[in-house]
């Protein structure tokens, strides 16, 4: 029987109480990766070395990822690379320019964060998508999909990029000041370097969040099997791959699905990891 | 084959429900398996009777017939000459419409020209009367009833098809060619009719001069369509011929439509 009459008891029963919630969610995020593991260790053993080749035709046992993991990259990176300056430019501006404008704008952009994936695919399918075929057919394609993802991932890279910069110590922007430097000069040779290590460990979590994004990319990607060398061409993400083959595929075809949902884990734990090192660093420096 | 029905009966005796001593085994085609189990659960909630579904293919439904292991199997097709022997029992049917948009002046297209666009020998609306303009082949994904359906009619392999779209389910393929004038494609013809009434700027194309019609394919004229079939063995049992009536009720029509089947009309 505990009794919480004693400091001592109620102390050592909110740690075991931290412990327990702790172990879980190990517990669970070891489950997962077991899972994957024992899913798909036979067929890796079986066609582990066929999963780098450019030739997923499931139907007649062939299972090449190539093209697909490519897709993944591609598109996040090009999602990143649109919404990262947009973000840094955007966070600096508000809070060193326009800090009247600042309070409104990052409400606006909280509430863009909460939107839901599919209702920002939906806007790709019927507006974004369209608009792109007019350009260059098919429509449905690599740019659509790193468009529709570049939005998704802006409100919280802004939303991170300010956190940076609010870090910063004040002591910096008033040294800068007495030393009359101009305000372009302070951000681009102090602040941003200062909080660099913050912006980017941010933008790598983001970049991860835009490759295990599913059902956004499944409806404006195209989703055709091949290698993104246009823009304009459609491309198939490993999770898009995952998402509309999951529900009918059987056998050796679905255990090949489990193996490319191994295949995005180890992605994302090694952006984790870098995301990790990052902020270590600027630990040190500060 | 005694020993399921045996252990089904002693498991409702221990339970102590066992107020009816019927149950049924269904096996066979993961096309149709869906929409067994649905139908199964409705009848199991008003008669009590135990239906087992299982997928499988419609070549297990046929073996597990005649093996006595089931007492129905699922087929999603015809009955072949050499499956003479067992009953097939309709109870619906499963098309593919090839659509394009509204606005695309081309209205009719032969399978050889299907098969062409599909395979990217033809790539422009020019080749059949159409814009100069790229055509925009929209395609379903692997594992999917459609796309097998679509394959077999055009005796077609899925590495031979170029598509520049593929899609999972039939309304993305309704929402992309409805929003490309130069896009085609192909859904279950029950979905493509119901959203052209709708209204959805969509031409359903007719297939060897057959319009794509549901009356079309209930009389069985409709090239591009199977059926879906329960095949038995012998006389049906009191419990089967009860089973049979109460899905193919045209009460029960509300759940075809929702996994874009046709039932059959009696």
């Amino acid at each position: 029987m505990i009794t919480i009459s004693s400091r001592f008891h109620a102390d050592s029963l909110l740690t075991w109480l931290l412990r327990l919630t702790g172990a879980a969610a190990v517990l669970v995020l070891g489950g997962i990766i077991a899972v994957l593991l024992i899913q798909s260790a036979p067929f890796m053993l079986e066609h582990g070395s066929a999963l780098w080749r450019n030739d997923w035709q499931p139907g007649q046992a062939r299972y090449g990822m190539a093209a697909m993991i490519a897709g993944s990259i591609v598109v996040s990176v090009l999602a990143l690379v649109i919404a990262g300056p947009v973000a840094v430019l955007l966070a600096a501006w508000l809070r060193y320019f326009a800090p009247s404008v600042r309070r409104p704008v990052l409400t606006l952009v909280e509430l863009m964060a909460g939107i839901p994936s599919v209702v920002y695919g939906l806007w790709g399918m019927l507006v974004l998508v369209p608009w792109i075929n007019r350009l260059a057919p098919p429509g449905a394609s690599w740019l659509a999909a790193s468009l529709v993802l570049a939005l998704m991932i802006l409100p919280l890279a802004l939303l991170v990029t300010d956190t940076a910069l609010g870090q910063l110590p004040a002591r910096y922007l008033q040294a800068g000041q007495a030393l009359s430097l101009s305000r372009v000069g302070m951000l681009r040779r102090v602040l941003l370097p200062q909080a660099g290590p913050a912006i980017v460990s941010g933008l790598v979590l983001q970049f991860g969040r835009a490759l295990g994004e599913t059902m956004a990319v499944l409806m404006v990607a195209g989703n055709v099997v091949r290698w993104p060398t246009s823009l304009f061409d459609p491309v198939r993400t490993l999770t898009a791959n995952i998402a509309v083959e999951m529900a009918y595929a059987t056998g050796d075809h679905r255990v090949a699905l489990f193996a490319s949902g191994l295949l995005l884990l180890l992605v994302t734990a090694v952006l984790l990891a870098l995301s990790w090192r990052l902020r270590g660093e600027r630990h040190e420096m500060a | 084959m005694i020993k399921l029905p045996v252990l089904v009966m002693a498991l409702l005796a221990l339970a102590g429900c066992g107020t009816r001593e019927d149950s049924l085994v269904i096996t066979g085609s993961s096309t149709i398996a869906p929409l067994m189990t649905e139908l199964a659960e409705r009848y199991e909630e008003t008669t009590g009777v135990q239906v087992d579904v299982q997928s499988g293919g419609s070549g297990r439904g046929i073996s597990d017939t005649r093996q006595g292991l089931a007492d129905f199997g699922m087929v999603s097709r015809a009955l072949k000459a050499e499956e003479g022997d067992l009953t097939a029992h309709l109870i619906g049917r499963d098309g593919i419409a090839m659509i394009v948009n509204a606005l695309n002046p081309v209205t009719r297209l032969n399978d050889a020209q299907i098969v062409a666009i599909y395979t990217g020998e033809q790539q422009s609306w020019s080749a059949f009367g159409g814009n100069d303009a790229a055509i925009n082949v929209v395609h379903k994904a692997d594992g999917r009833s459609t796309q097998e359906l679509f394959l077999e009619h055009f005796g077609l392999s899925n590495d031979r098809v170029k598509p520049d779209m593929v899609i999972g389910e039939n309304q993305q393929g309704i929402k992309a060619v409805a929003g490309d004038v130069n896009a085609i494609g192909y859904v279950s013809i029950g979905t493509a009719i119901y959203e052209a009434d709708a209204g959805a700027p969509l031409r359903l194309l007719p297939l060897s001069g057959v319009p794509a019609t549901l009356e079309q394919v209930d009389q069985g004229h409709y090239p591009l369509s199977r059926e879906l079939n329960l095949v038995s063995q012998g006389e049906l049992s009191d419990a089967a011929s009860e089973f049979l009536a109460f899905i193919t009720d045209p009460g029960q029509a509300g759940i075809y439509h929702d996994y874009y089947f046709l039932p059959v009309s009696r």
